[in-house]
This record gives structure tokens, sequence and C-alpha cells, in this order.
């Protein structure tokens, strides 16, 4: 039994980053109906910037604080760019050319970011204590054994959840964001700019990315496949249903313990492996069964 | 009804043409005035262009790719044709759009709420705004907390009037109020037009397929037809005219007209043009 829940735990802390990126995509295609192709691109991107400049700070007198100050007024810049560039000409075009436009800046980050920070793997240290600890040692005979990183990770992505639920719910703006998610033509007719909400949930996507690279990147160092994590998201976003923040939340965390208790539990059968494709083949049966995802919003529709 | 044609033009609107997706002409050359502190019916049939004129005075034409190619819109004095639906809506004019469109998974007050986005003012301003609101609207206090997509179509209407109202608009843009509601509640809506428009001072520019009902409590009408006006005056000569009458109150004098009737058929064509 402390066996089992070990590999539960250790799978769900794994599926909290994939939350993390899928809980980016959402707020993006809830606000502005577009599928950002370049969710995966912004976590790298974010990270490499905030590895690089953790380097060249390093003699500061707090070189964390500054370089996530600066890898955030990026992301909002980058956030504005986005805004201005791209989705203001394509505005009332149709969403697959929103969604050609976000592989472009998937391409255009992938590139710079390389260009304007290396493409080498960087190790990431910002003080996450490594090792591991015996928990729940109440519970199960002997404990159960998880790594300090995972729960550090676990607990950085609760709070910004939870921080993210209090700012829809209770903000002004998180109002007008929910207000135009619903229905962007009556929200403009009470004054809300899309223009302004629009930098508003790229500059959010744009910190949820940060955070997710910080805890991969300390996790597996910063590199490019950190970019590929955006693949991940897929499944968990057929699973949670493309419109639900709570589904997204959900959706990582089954897939995350659901692909590492198949490897334990299954891979043994079928010669391993199992965690590459799981999650791909759980998605499978669920655009089958049910394709609006676990969480997938109840549609209104009376009028 | 007192004479308010002698007051100052709040809104006016001159000859403008709208065109939607560089093609479809929709509206032809429409001008009308707005007299401060009035309430304007806009008629027509389905398809006349009232939402089209709505839209325009508050830019929300862009988002469906119209566009006024000509003619001007001006609000006090101020040309306002080319600005962004978020600075109209400061200036002082909110739509209140056909079908309501309430935001369905926020709840009534929320929905109330987001009415105020575009004014910076404290809390307690908002508070007692809103309890304002409530006390035109007091099913939407027992209602509060409901998510505004779970509510009747009386109830969404008062949701959208009331939310325009949290933005403190010199006017209202409403449209299709009475849309696809019962009599009763039509009349209870209208009844607060009329209030919001006494107490608060509110002009409203009100479409309508209704006729009946948007004469009895408008003060100035306008009909449109194919994208032109084809007649205008106050609402009570309006209402007891012959051929407003026959052709959008259902009333005539003589039972049914014949087409053969040439004076009839000459001026519905008229209007058809
Ligand atoms: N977004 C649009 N694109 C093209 N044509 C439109 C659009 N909206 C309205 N129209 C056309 O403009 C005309 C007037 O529409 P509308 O202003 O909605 O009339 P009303 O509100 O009086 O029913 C109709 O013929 C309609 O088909
Ligand atoms: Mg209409």
């Amino acid at each position: 039994m402390g066996f089992f829940v070990e590999v539960l735990l250790s799978g769900l802390m794994a599926g909290v980053l994939y939350s993390l990126v899928a809980l980016g995509f959402v707020l993006i295609f809830k606000a502005s109906g577009v599928f950002n192709f370049a969710q995966g691109a912004m976590v790298l991107f974010a990270a490499l910037t905030f590895v690089r400049l953790l380097d060249i700070l390093k003699d500061t007198f707090a070189p964390i604080t500054l370089a996530l100050i600066i890898t955030i007024a990026m992301m909002i810049m980058l956030a504005m760019a986005i805004e201005r560039l791209v989705l203001r000409p394509l505005v009332n075009q149709p969403g697959i050319s929103l969604f050609m436009a976000t592989l472009g800046i998937a391409y255009f980050l992938d590139g710079f970011g390389q260009t304007l920070w290396g493409s080498d793997i960087y190790t990431l240290d910002i003080g996450i204590p490594k090792g591991s600890i015996f928990i729940l040692e109440s519970v199960f005979e002997g404990g159960v054994l998880v790594a300090k990183e995972d729960l550090v990770a676990t607990v950085i992505a609760g709070l910004l959840v939870v921080t993210l639920a209090i700012f829809f719910q209770k903000t002004r703006i998180g109002r007008a964001l929910r207000a135009v998610a619903d229905d962007h033509q009556a929200a403009q007719s009470i004054g809300i700019p899309l223009n302004y909400i629009w930098v508003i949930v790229w500059t959010v996507a744009g910190l949820v990315a940060l955070v997710a690279g910080v805890i991969w990147g300390s996790k597996l160092g910063v590199q490019f496949s950190l970019s590929l994590i955006a693949l991940k998201a897929l499944p968990v976003l057929i699973l949670g249903g493309f419109e639900s923040v709570l589904g997204a939340v959900i959706g990582g965390l089954i897939i995350g313990a659901g692909e590492k208790l198949a490897e334990i539990y299954i891979g043994p059968y079928v010669g391993g492996g199992i965690e590459y494709w799981f999650a791909y083949m759980l998605a499978l049966g669920f655009l089958m069964f049910r394709p609006q995802g676990l969480f997938g919003e109840v549609h209104i529709d009376r009028v | 009804m007192t004479d308010i044609t002698q007051k100052a033009n709040l809104l006016s609107i001159k000859n403008i043409e709208v065109i939607y997706d560089h093609v479809i002409l929709v509206l032809k050359g429409v001008s009308l005035d707005v007299p401060e502190g009035s309430i304007v019916a806009l008629l027509g049939g389905n398809g006349a262009g009232k939402s089209t004129t709505l839209k325009s005075i508050s830019n929300l034409l862009q988002a469906e790719r119209g566009d006024v190619t000509k003619g001007s819109i001006f609000f006090k004095d101020e040309r306002i044709d080319q600005l962004n639906p978020s600075t109209v809506v400061k200036k002082g004019i909110v739509q209140v759009m056909e079908g309501r469109h309430c935001f369905a998974h926020l709840t009534i007050e929320e929905n109330l709420l987001t009415g105020a986005f575009t004014r910076a003012v404290s809390r307690k301003e908002i508070a007692d705004n809103l309890e304002k609101v409530y006390n035109y609207f007091p099913r939407l206090k027992q209602r509060r907390s409901s998510l505004a997509g779970f509510t009747s179509g009386g109830e969404q209407q008062m949701t959208a009037v009331g939310r325009a109202l949290m933005a403190k608009p010199k006017m209202i843009l409403l449209d299709e109020p009475s849309m696809g509601l019962a009599p009763q509640i039509v009349s209870e809506i209208f009844e607060i037009v009329e209030d919001l428009n006494k107490k608060e001072n509110v002009s409203f520019l009100l479409a309508e397929q209704n006729t009946t009902v948007a004469l009895r409590h408008a003060n100035y009408g306008y009909i449109l037809e194919n994208g032109r006006i084809v007649m205008d005056g106050p609402a009570n000569e309006l209402a007891s005219n012959e051929d407003v009458k026959e052709f959008y109150l259902g009333i005539s004098g003589a039972g049914r007209k014949s087409f053969r009737d040439a004076k009839h058929y000459r001026r519905r064509k008229r209007w058809l043009a």
C-alpha cells in the first residue's frame, strides 16, 4: 500500500506541471478563442530568459529576485507585442488563421530564445531542496518516500492556482476576463477593451509558463525539450476540456498519476515504455467516448 | 407628453451609410436626432437596419466587419464615429444588445458589476450604484447570486439594462427589449425605462418591432425601412397615422386594403424603395 501511494504521489506531482502548461492554454482559449500552440515555446523562452539572467546577475545582491522581475517584465512585453503585432491585425479572422499565427509565434520564440540566450542545457538552481524525505509515516508503515523538489513544486503550483482562482473570482479585472470569455461582444458593449484583456491573459499565461519552466527546468535542466511539454498538455486538455480551468488542473493530475501507475503496474507485462504513450491513448479514448472532456463546460443555451 | 423636440440634441446622426464586408450596403443615408432627456423610438420590421444603426453609434460594427462609410455621428456636438467602443462607453453611451447578451456564467450581481468596468470610482460609489439598480429592479436583488444563464428572459433583459446603468450613461441604446417576452413583462420593463428617463435623466434610443408598445412610451419616433428613414414624427402623431396603423400596428380603418387601391400601393412602394 505504501508503495502504491508513493507511485501515485510521484505521478500526481509530475501531473502538476502538465496542469500548469494546460492552464496557460485554457486561459488564452477562453478569453480569445485562440488555440495557443506557442504555450510550450513560452515555457522554454521564460525558463531560458530566467536561467541566463540568473547567470548574468549572479554577482548582484539579489540575483533571483532581479532575474525574476526582469523575466516577468519580458513576458509582459511579449504579451503586448503579440497583441499588437499578431492578434490585433488578425481580429475577426477565422480561428485557423490565429492558430497558424501562434505556430509562427512558437517557432519565433524557439529560434529567438536560443539566438538570444544560446542553446546549451543550463542547470537551474534556485535553492529548491534536493533529496527525498519520508512523509505520512503515521499512516503507512515505513512512510512514503517523496522527492523534496516535487513537494516544493507542488506547493508552488498549488499556490499559483489558488492565486489565479482568487484573481478570476474576486477582482474587477478577473471578472472582466470571465465576461470576455463568456461573450466578447457584450463585453465590448459595456466598454471592456478586448485588446487590454488580451494583453492581460497572455501575460498571465506567460507567468504560468514561467513558473512551469522554472520548476521543470530545475528538475531536468533548461533545454529545448521544455518546449515539447506542450505536447503533453494536449491530452490533458482533451481530458479536462479546453474551456475549464478546473479541468486543466484535474486533467493534469490524472494524466500524471495515470502514466506512472500504468508504467509500474502494467509496464512489466508489455515491456515498459507506457509512460510515453499512455497519455495519448487515454486522450484517444476520451475523444471517442466523451469528446467534451471531463469538465467541458455546461453550455447554457437558454435565452 | 411634453414637447422635447425643443431641447438640444444629445445625439445626432447625419446621413450615415453602413456597409458590411465591404460590399453589403445596409444603411443608405440615415439621419436622426435624440434630444436631451428624450425617449426616441426607431421602428421597422426585421432586417430594416435598426440594430445596424445602433451598432454604428456604439461602434460595435467593427466586430461584425461593418463600416460607417459616409456621414457622421455627433454626441454633445462631438464627433464619435471613429472612436472605439470602450471610449464611446466612457463618453456616456451604452448599448443593450438585441437578445440581451448577459454573461451566462456570471451571477446577476457580477453581470451588473462588469457594467462599471470603465468607471474609475470608489467601491463605495459602485456599491451605491448597485443598490440603486436593485431599487429599480427588485427582482434582480432576489436573484443576485444566480447565474445569469439560468434566469428567465425578463430577468436577463433587466440584468442587461441594469448592467448598462452601472456605467452611469447619459444615453442607452436599447435594442428590441420586448423580443420574446410576455406582454406583462414587456410593460414592466418599459415602465422602468420611462422611470429611468424621468428620474435619472437617461435618454433612450429604442429599436423596436413592437410598434404599439414603443410608441406608447416614446416621445418621438422614426420608421426605418430597408436602410432608409421613411417617416418620422412625435410618437402620438405616428400612433394615429393611418399608414403606420396599417403597416405597423396591424389596425386598419376599413378592413383589408386591396393592392389595387392605387394610393396605398404607391405609398407602400415608396416605403419599400
Ligand atoms: N454582420 C453582418 N454582415 C452582413 N450583413 C448583415 C450583418 N448584420 C446585419 N446584416 C444585414 O443588414 C440588414 C439589417 O440588419 P439589422 O440591422 O440587424 O436589422 P434589424 O435590427 O432592423 O432587424 C439585414 O439585411 C441583415 O441581413
Ligand atoms: Mg435587430
